[in-house]
């Protein structure tokens, strides 16, 4: 144990997600031993985030103002929707800069465990979306997991109903890697998500 | 496929060891508590990267040690290969495969195969169903891997499922719409991945019969007619009268060549169960139906094992699952035996011959050189000398054989060629 500050650090920094006690150990002292002007940019950018950042009152993507910048976007299409967890899934489908439609984030998924369960979720949001027919199609873009399969296939039963296309993203072999290293799983998953490629 | 070399490090008792071995039999022998047990726990836990006697890996490592070294040579053909295993307890487990880096220890899997029978199989017959599951499931792995996937998955929906019920039972009230469409969620995939499982123990179970029944005559030198049997959680909960409890249904056929239910057809069932047991379902908080709560029953002259049985006849019951369970992997079976089988109607197919007419999931070409690793822990003394003498016989034509005794003259000399005399910590080849 150390004296008062520096304890106080570490058991904060020791709550964050991923951080462990000699971890954060390791980054309160070197804070201790950092420019005064550079500990204070963290702090700034730690307390500016709570301030600035809210989330968008149409997809619930993290914004700086009501609406996020996807949504503000004009040149993007209002027929397609991208269902997705969380906001770092939005980024992470943004970097393929593929996807030329809006967002929906749920914020997390049907976890009964974790007692989250679909009201829990940004869903009735979601419908209230669909209810003037744009959009055309939804994606749905949880995660290839238990909790996500289930959140998708609640979602596709409460969609399919309303006259919308509900797709689920594919789940595969990893481009640019060897086939030989891929698990049994993911490969057994590619083999039951095959395509014809010709017949 | 064979061991031909075994090092450990500070692996339980030993801080280090070297041991050469050769195909066929091999014998560790020496009074209890010497160390023999942990040999062959090593050599499973490279096969499985999971100890046969304890959950947790703390134990395997020798007090005062940080981490346990297994290092193997398995030669399969005729080529070779060498695993390293790291253990540390508390972190991720690490492996090396021939002299590449260190890397994820799951990549060893499949490399070593083994079947291992141990004392604590005892419990295969005597214990609770849980036991038996896993033996079905671990067996489903071993012949089709991207299985693990689906037996995690299936246990991961079943917890959420459970916390569902479990949370509306709490609320006491009538359920709300919300409650109703999410259970209908997880109904559907618990009826999609439990039919999935379900009809691969079904298949397995089909598969195992002939073999099992075979292997029990031949270690106890009867026809005690051993059977098995499988009881659904599933049928109990469409029947309408109460079952005896000993009593296994209709969901695996009776005859030991039929086919068993579809996995299609299996998920319609499930999700009819479900709805049957919905209002016991939400009362108890608990997922009632599905193969986690079903049990592989073991029939001896058509009473069940567990309560009927003695203890001799549980003990080769036991035995009789895991030589089955070898043979079903691959194991060579010894010549003539299957013909003596009498537990089987006359002008059945032999067994695992290539005219098979069940569906199977999985692929019965295992490669050359791919017959498992079998392993015998302590088996000899339990057992009288003639029936010591059938077991010789058929385990002799194995690839590999280890087998650990405490007292030498319970193992027929026939499988004492290479002999180990394993004292303290050390082990030395007898002359």
């Amino acid at each position: 144990m150390y004296e008062g500050a520096v304890q106080d650090l570490i058991d904060e920094l020791g709550r964050l997600p991923g951080v462990g006690p000699k971890s954060a150990q390791r980054i309160a002292f070197h804070l201790l031993a950092a420019d005064a002007a550079d500990v204070r940019r963290l702090a700034d950018a730690l307390l500016e985030v709570k301030a600035r950042v809210r989330f968008c009152e149409v997809c619930g993507n993290v914004a700086e103002s009501e609406r996020c910048r996807v949504c503000l976007d004009p040149r993007r299409s209002d027929e397609v929707i991208c269902v997705v967890e969380e906001p770092k899934d939005v980024v992470a489908i943004e970097r393929t800069r593929e996807f030329r439609g809006r967002y929906h984030v749920l914020g997390g998924a049907i976890n009964p465990i974790e007692n989250v369960g679909p009201d829990d979720l940004r869903i009735k949001e979601l419908l209230g979306r669909l209810a003037d027919g744009r959009v055309q199609e939804v994606i749905l873009a949880t995660d290839p997991n238990v909790e996500g399969e289930a959140t998708a296939t609640y979602l596709a039963r409460l969609m399919v109903p309303m006259g919308v296309t509900v797709s689920r993203l594919a789940s595969g072999l990893p481009v640019g890697g060897d086939l030989e290293y891929a698990d049994e799983v993911t490969l057994g998953r590619a083999f039951e998500g095959r395509r014809v490629v010709g017949r | 496929m064979y061991i031909s070399h075994l090092s450990l490090l500070d692996f339980r008792s030993y801080a280090a060891v070297d041991v050469e071995l050769e195909p066929g039999p091999n014998a560790f022998v020496g009074r209890n508590g010497q160390g023999k047990t942990n040999l062959v726990e090593a050599i499973g836990y490279v096969a499985t990267l999971g100890s046969h006697r304890v959950a947790n890996d703390a134990p395997l490592v020798r007090a005062g040690a940080e981490r346990a070294v297994v290092r193997t040579r398995i030669v399969r053909g005729d080529r070779a290969s060498t695993v390293e295993l790291e253990i540390t307890p508390g972190r991720a487990n690490r492996a090396r495969i021939n002299r590449g880096q260190l890397g994820r220890s799951r990549d060893v899997l499949g490399i070593l195969r083994t079947v291992l029978f141990a004392p604590e199989d005892l419990s295969l017959v005597k214990g609770d169903p849980d036991g038996r599951r896993k033996l079905m499931d671990q067996l489903v792995v071993q012949l089709l891997p991207r299985a693990a996937g689906l037996l995690a998955d299936y246990d991961r929906v079943i917890r959420q499922r459970s916390a569902l019920l479990k949370s509306m039972r709490a609320l006491r009230g009538p359920l709300s719409g919300v409650d109703m469409s999410t259970l209908e969620v997880w109904n559907a995939k618990a009826a999609q991945l439990g039919a999935q499982v379900l009809a691969m123990r079904l298949q397995v179970v089909q598969a195992l019969r002939p073999e099992v029944a075979a292997a029990y005559d031949q270690v106890s030198e009867s026809d005690g007619h051993a059977e098995l049997a499988y009881r659904s959680s599933l049928e109990t909960a469409l029947s309408d009268a109460a079952r005896p409890d000993d009593v296994a249904g209709s969901i695996l056929p009776a005859d030991p060549r039929a086919v068993p239910p579809s996995a299609e057809e299996l998920e319609r069932l499930l999700l009819d169960a479900m709805a049957a047991m919905r209002a016991q379902e939400v009362e108890r908080g608990v997922s009632l139906v599905g193969p986690h709560r079903d049990d592989l029953v073991l029939v001896l002259g058509g009473l069940p094992a567990k309560g009927y049985a003695s203890h001799g006849e549980s003990w080769s019951f036991a035995l009789a699952l895991r030589l089955a369970s070898y043979r079903l992997l691959g194991g060579s079976s010894p010549a003539g035996a299957m013909q003596e089988s009498t537990a089987l109607p006359t002008g059945l197919p032999t067994p695992l011959s290539t005219g098979s007419t069940t569906p199977r999931f999985w692929n019965d070409d295992f490669g050359t050189g791919a017959e498992p690793v079998l392993i015998l822990d302590d088996v000899f003394a339990e057992l009288d000398l003639r029936r010591r003498v059938r077991l010789a016989e058929l385990v002799a034509p194995a690839g590999q054989v280890l087998i650990t005794a405490a007292v030498p003259d319970d193992v027929p000399s026939g499988l004492m060629a290479t002999r180990f005399d394993v004292v303290t910590g050390s082990v030395t080849r007898a002359a």
